[in-house]
């Protein structure tokens, strides 16, 4: 074998090992979830066993899970929609029309990301019970907005600059003013990446579950709000727990494998030119 | 009918003038070229002419018309850009149709015109084709075909063959030649060629630093230089330049010591007197071999091109080129003799300004268009 095979070689290991460790988890809570309340917390794990569906009986009796998913795909589609409708503008204007202050935006945006969420609980707690928005789906897709405005911002303003300037004025020697550049050839041609952008905005609204957990009660709950409903203070069920677990991850789970070809390509899309 | 006059324009970014005043005055069908260094401003005095800068002071006017506050789709002006700059999502003719789709022209009509711009560059069979399958001179032509499309009253183009290789860029020169000519339009041609100049234009207009060096027809700045900066940039290899002692100047012209004997350059040395120091200019094609020439030379670097041999010489500390036949039989390391029609040489000042010569060149007046009327009674 020549050296370049070997070295092939151990990264296909590497990678496949990196993969494995990343996968268990998920594999195991799949696994658990399947399993009796009895099997579940013996030792040694049992690998071969009779699966059962009573946990998800049980989990769906005492649960409406529709009702939480469609709270999870509103909020976390909504506030992706919400901060696109937001973001392309002001991306457009850091990205092509900047300013002395331009990074210094973009940086002070990025440095809220790095604010403990916890440190702005009370005010936004007082701040939507006063606006009536605590449990509300509203409340929670604003929230969810503005969470991951300064990624989308960020994404889609280093998309736009991959935009050659003479290609917008180009367009705007053929006429096109800033709403129909932006619709005629901005958008079109970074759609892989807004598109990439709009899926990690949801995916992160999706699993996001210190918001949810804080500022919904029952009738906003998204599914983060569910699985959390299986903790309970008599103790964990832990078969229980990974059947809800399994059910709440598996519209985004279906979701992301679908879009996996779109999310990559969004995100290599600057990166390979 | 379009003409453009440019009136005392100034561009500053930021603290930095990098156009300084200039004035020019564009006539109808005219091919104006900028040409000068990189950084010289002519890139950034094409924008400002299509709207895409700003105008810090001074005026553009389009057919007597001001135009500093109009837009850049609104001042009848189509622009060829150095990237080509195509809509890489659309089809070659939904690139070239943009304008006319954006203005709200009927579909059909739309097509009509595209068929008509297509036509004309052979594009008919790429129309449905996206940009990136297409080659550099393709996409060149389509980026040429979308500013025809609009019907422009003045074309810029802006560097639009650099992209290009050798071969192509020859080719597309001759394809804008005779576009000019089958358009009629007033066209303003940017590069840092100045081959591409020469060959193209109707009046070139030198520029450095921001500052309109010279405006006038090629062979003009070819055998009138107003001064150093234009002597040295038009014409390839670049001109020699050599400080020379004046010996005496009258009526008749300037006396000038060379390192062979004195010279008489027939120019007029008003202000000039004896003891003064100029710089001699002249071009390498009018130094001619002559083993009884007052001017002697080492031959550093021979480069032949088959019909011209470029020969790079060495006399003391000067140096000198010279284009010579192309059978000469010289080797590097020989030294040769050589000398010149003093009527081909050029003084300049030492800041740089030319000595005026006493008699114009026969050709110096000739545009691009008498060229072509007398071609065509050449009887072919």
């Amino acid at each position: 074998m020549n050296p370049t095979m070997t070295k092939k070689l151990l990264l296909t290991l590497l990678a496949w090992g990196i993969a494995l460790i990343v996968f268990f988890p998920i594999f195991w809570m799949v696994l658990t979830g399947f399993k009796t309340e009895g099997e579940a917390v013996a030792t040694p794990p049992s690998l071969f066993f009779e699966p059962t569906l009573a946990g998800y009986h049980e989990v769906m009796a005492r649960a409406d899970y529709l009702k939480f998913a469609l709270n999870s795909i509103v909020i976390s589609f909504g506030s992706t929609l919400l901060a696109l409708i937001v973001a392309i503008p002001s991306a457009y204007s850091m990205a092509f029309l900047p300013t002395k202050r331009t990074r210094g935006t973009l940086l002070w945006m990025l440095s809220t990301k790095m604010l403990p969420p916890v440190g702005v609980l009370m005010p936004v707690y007082l701040l939507f019970r006063d606006m009536g928005l605590l449990d509300s789906q509203l409340g929670l897709t604003i929230v969810y907005m503005l969470m991951n405005l300064p990624i989308v911002v960020w994404m889609l303003y280093t998309f736009f600059k991959d935009i050659p300037k003479d290609i917008l004025e180009a367009g705007r020697m053929d006429g096109a003013g800033t709403l129909q550049e932006v619709l005629y050839l901005l958008l079109p041609l970074t759609l892989p990446g807004i598109a990439s952008t709009g899926l990690l905005s949801v995916i992160l609204s999706w699993n996001e579950a210190f918001w949810s957990l804080n500022l919904t009660t029952s009738d906003a709950a998204p599914l983060t709000a569910f699985i959390a409903s299986f903790s309970s203070p008599e103790g964990l069920f832990w078969a229980k727990l990974s059947a809800a677990s399994t059910l709440a991850i598996a519209p985004i789970l279906i979701f992301g494998w679908l879009t996996q070809k779109q999310m990559v390509r969004g995100l290599t899309f600057g990166a390979v030119k | 009918m379009a003409t453009l006059q440019l009136n005392n324009i100034v561009k500053d970014f930021g603290g930095t003038q990098v156009i300084k005043g200039v004035d020019l005055e564009v006539k109808d069908r005219e091919f104006v070229v900028f040409v000068g260094p990189s950084g010289c401003g002519k890139s950034t005095l094409m924008r400002m002419i299509a709207g895409l800068e700003s105008t810090t002071s001074g005026e553009i006017a389009i057919d007597g018309q001001r135009v500093n506050e109009v837009g850049p789709a609104d001042r009848g002006l189509a622009m060829v850009f150095q990237s080509y700059a195509l809509y890489p999502h659309m089809t070659v003719e939904d690139n070239m149709g943009f304008s006319l789709r954006l203005a709200k022209v009927p579909k059909a009509e739309r097509r009509e015109k595209v068929l008509a711009a297509a036509r004309i560059l052979q594009l008919e069979p790429l129309l449905d084709r996206k940009p990136r399958a297409l080659s550099g001179g393709q996409r060149q032509r389509v980026a040429i075909g979308r500013a025809i499309v609009r019907n422009p009253s003045i074309f810029l183009f802006d560097e639009p063959l650099s992209n290009l290789d050798a071969a192509l860029r020859v080719q597309m020169r001759i394809e804008l030649a005779r576009l000019h000519e089958e358009l009629d339009a007033t066209m303003i041609y940017v590069t840092h060629d100045q081959i591409e100049a020469m060959t193209m234009a109707d009046k070139i207009v030198v520029l450095q630093d921001g500052v309109v060096e010279q405006i006038g027809s090629p062979m003009e700045l070819y055998h009138h230089p107003r001064n150093r900066f234009v002597a040295g940039f038009i014409g390839s290899p670049k001109m020699n330049f050599l400080e020379v002692e004046v010996r005496g100047a009258d009526a008749e012209g300037v006396d000038v010591a060379l390192p062979g004997g004195d010279c008489r350059v027939p120019v007029a040395g008003d202000g000039v007197s004896a003891g003064d120091t100029l710089t001699l200019g002249i071009r390498p094609e009018h130094l001619v071999l002559d083993e009884a020439g007052p001017l002697t030379g080492r031959i550093q670097v021979i480069e032949r091109l088959g019909g011209v041999t470029s020969l790079y010489l060495e006399h003391g500390d000067s140096e000198w080129i010279l284009v010579a036949d192309g059978n000469v039989a010289h080797r590097v390391h020989d030294e040769v003799r050589f000398t010149f029609d003093p009527a081909c040489a050029h003084l300049f000042t030492a800041d740089g300004l030319a000595l005026a010569h006493l008699t114009r060149h026969p050709l110096a007046d000739i545009d691009r268009k008498e060229n072509r009327a007398s071609s065509a009674s050449d009887g072919r």
